[in-house]
């Protein structure tokens, strides 16, 4: 059920991120969600897209540095505590959160959030088992 | 195997017959050059010298030394010591300091030059039947025409790819299955690179041997090249002030270099005394050609930091030999008051599994000397998080401080993003020389 997010190594100057999105926009793949971390030398371009093996096979001809890591892709009810629930769920079962993103679609019904944690199957599992429902990369694909 | 030497009546020679040829060779050429070259001849007339006072090899300590700078000042005819007429070519060094000097050769220079490197050859394993492929650069620098032609004195089929376009390079080791493979570590590392990216296993080609040199490199460097390519690794030294790579080279033993001592005469000194250096200590070679007619050096100062040794070598040859530079002594760079070699960073990445692709950057900030070391990072250590790559980078330091004594800021990049070279790698920017500092 995880869903597969880009990760890209970004170097910290000028026109990195154009040849990233350049890439991105040649292989005519959508950008669902993104997020970046940075520290002073150099940043990682996280990016949840419509077709992570189109968007890859693309930035790698780019010369770009990228490799796929595994998230958990999860729709929360757009209202206030939604989050809060699916947060302190994970946080009861102790599980941990690496990092967060989140992005609203068109649709006013959810707002769909990225998790990476340790241990995916389990965080899946705790969640579902609580009502929360998990996206799926079909579902990307068709936002 | 069955013929170990190319020439085994001087490679074999006893140490006492050997040095009786250097000295009946050196009286002779201290008088040729005294005779024919102006500028050694008023050097030595400043000390008040005359060839007469040379008389045994002890006297060589009397004659002044030549150093890079008196080529520069004597460029370009001026330490040519025979007629133009009797000279049939021509070499010029890579001008990795910024400084070009030419070289010129007689047919005899050019002759005593390739049987060096025949030398060499058959010191890796290599008779007639070897395909021996040239990847060092051909043209100027000595590196392509010196092994080229110590290829055809051997009896080697010769194939003369000079350095760059890989793709051609491994086009051609498959397809004609060359067996020896010549040109600098560095190009080596990057052909080894470059056919594992094609999908070939470590070793799954015909060669059997690499005659490697023009750039210093590391045990560490060798045990990687060797295993990626399946050969021993043998190494080469060479000027081309002194005629090109073959002044020097490795046997079976991969212990040192043994030097051509019918040809030239190595001394160690204490770079800042001139003083000379007893067997085994470090110091800077120092290096006078015996026989050569066109471009006779005599007391010239390499800047190559090593030290010499005159043990026993199992493979029968009785040449000195000469330990692996440990870098120029114009490659040492002080940082923060600490001498550096670039040879030593690139032990320390390999040994913690990097590959040899680094770039240094020196610099002055408020006074104080940065020093940070570009590194590509291994394809399996990225993932997400940056937190990875920074312990990464932590780790690697500390390595460093330990080598070193002093801290590096490190600084791991995509592979593949520091530039490959197919000659000689740069690998120090130091951006000190802009504010006039002396490096």
């Amino acid at each position: 059920m995880a869903i597969k997010q880009l990760s890209i190594f970004v170097e910290n100057r000028e026109g990195t991120l154009v040849e990233v999105t350049d890439a991105i926009a040649k292989a005519e793949v959508d950008i669902r969600a993104m997020s970046v971390a940075d520290t002073n030398d150099f940043g990682i371009f996280r990016l949840i897209v419509t077709d992570y093996d189109k968007a890859k096979a693309s930035l790698e001809e780019a010369n770009c540095f990228v490799s796929i890591t595994e998230v958990v892709g999860v729709a929360v009810e757009d209202k206030p505590g939604a989050l809060a629930k699916v947060v302190k769920l994970l946080a009861e079962h102790n599980i941990n959160i690496e990092y967060m993103y989140a992005f609203i679609t068109v649709s006013k019904q959810f707002a769909y959030v990225v998790l990476r944690v340790a241990d995916n199957a389990a965080a899946e599992k705790i969640l579902v088992e609580n009502g929360v429902s998990l996206v799926s990369e079909e579902d990307i694909a068709n936002l | 195997m069955q013929r170990h030497y190319y020439q085994p009546d001087a490679e074999t020679m006893p140490v006492n017959e050997i040095k009786k040829l250097q000295e009946y060779k050196l009286v002779h050429q201290v008088r040729y050059v005294y005779e024919n070259v102006e500028y050694y001849r008023k050097l030595m007339d400043e000390k008040g010298l005359k060839p007469e006072d040379i008389t045994c090899l002890d006297d060589i300590r009397k004659l002044p030394f030549l150093s890079k700078a008196d080529l520069r000042d004597a460029y370009p005819y001026g330490m040519l010591a025979t007629d133009i007429k009797n000279c049939v070519r021509i070499q010029s060094t890579s001008g990795t300091t910024g400084r070009r000097v030419v070289a010129f050769y007689t047919q005899n220079d050019v002759d005593m030059w390739e049987e060096c490197c025949a030398r060499a050859i058959v010191a890796a394993g290599g008779s007639a039947g070897d395909v021996v492929q040239v990847a060092y650069g051909y043209g100027l620098f000595t590196g392509g025409s010196g092994l080229h032609g110590g290829s055809h004195k051997v009896g080697c089929l010769t194939l003369p790819m000079s350095s760059g376009n890989t793709d051609r390079q491994i086009q051609f080791m498959m397809d004609l299955r060359s067996t020896i493979l010549c040109c600098t570590p560095s190009y080596a590392a990057y052909i080894g690179e470059s056919l594992k990216e094609r999908g070939y296993a470590p070793g799954a080609n015909s060669l059997k041997a690499g005659i490697f040199g023009a750039e210093p490199w590391t045990e560490e460097m060798r045990r990687d090249i060797q295993n990626s390519l399946g050969i021993k690794a043998y190494d080469i030294y060479g000027l081309t002030e002194t005629s090109g790579p073959g002044v020097a080279f490795e046997c079976e033993c991969q212990k040192g270099m043994h030097i051509n001592e019918d040809h030239f005469l190595a001394e160690i000194i204490d770079p800042d005394t001139g003083e000379v250096l007893p067997e085994g200590e470090k110091g800077e070679l120092v290096f006078t050609a015996l026989d050569k007619e066109a471009f006779p050096l005599l007391r010239y100062r390499t800047r190559d930091i090593t030290y010499l040794t005159r043990e026993k070598c199992s493979c029968g040859r009785t040449f000195i030999r000469m330990h692996k530079p440990m870098g120029r002594s114009d490659d040492m760079m002080i940082i923060r008051g600490v001498n550096v070699f670039p040879s030593q960073i690139e032990t320390v990445l390999l040994n913690e599994g990097y590959t040899p692709n680094y770039q240094i950057i020196v610099d002055r900030v408020n006074n104080t000397d940065t020093f940070d070391i570009n590194v590509e990072m291994l394809p399996e250590d990225f993932s997400d998080t940056p937190k990875i790559i920074t312990t990464k980078e932590k780790k690697l330091q500390g390595a460093m401080k330990t080598m070193l004594g002093i801290n590096p800021k490190i600084h791991l990049v995509a592979p593949k993003t520091i530039a490959r070279s197919e000659g000689k790698a740069v690998r120090v920017i130091d951006k000190r020389k802009r504010l006039g500092i002396n490096t």
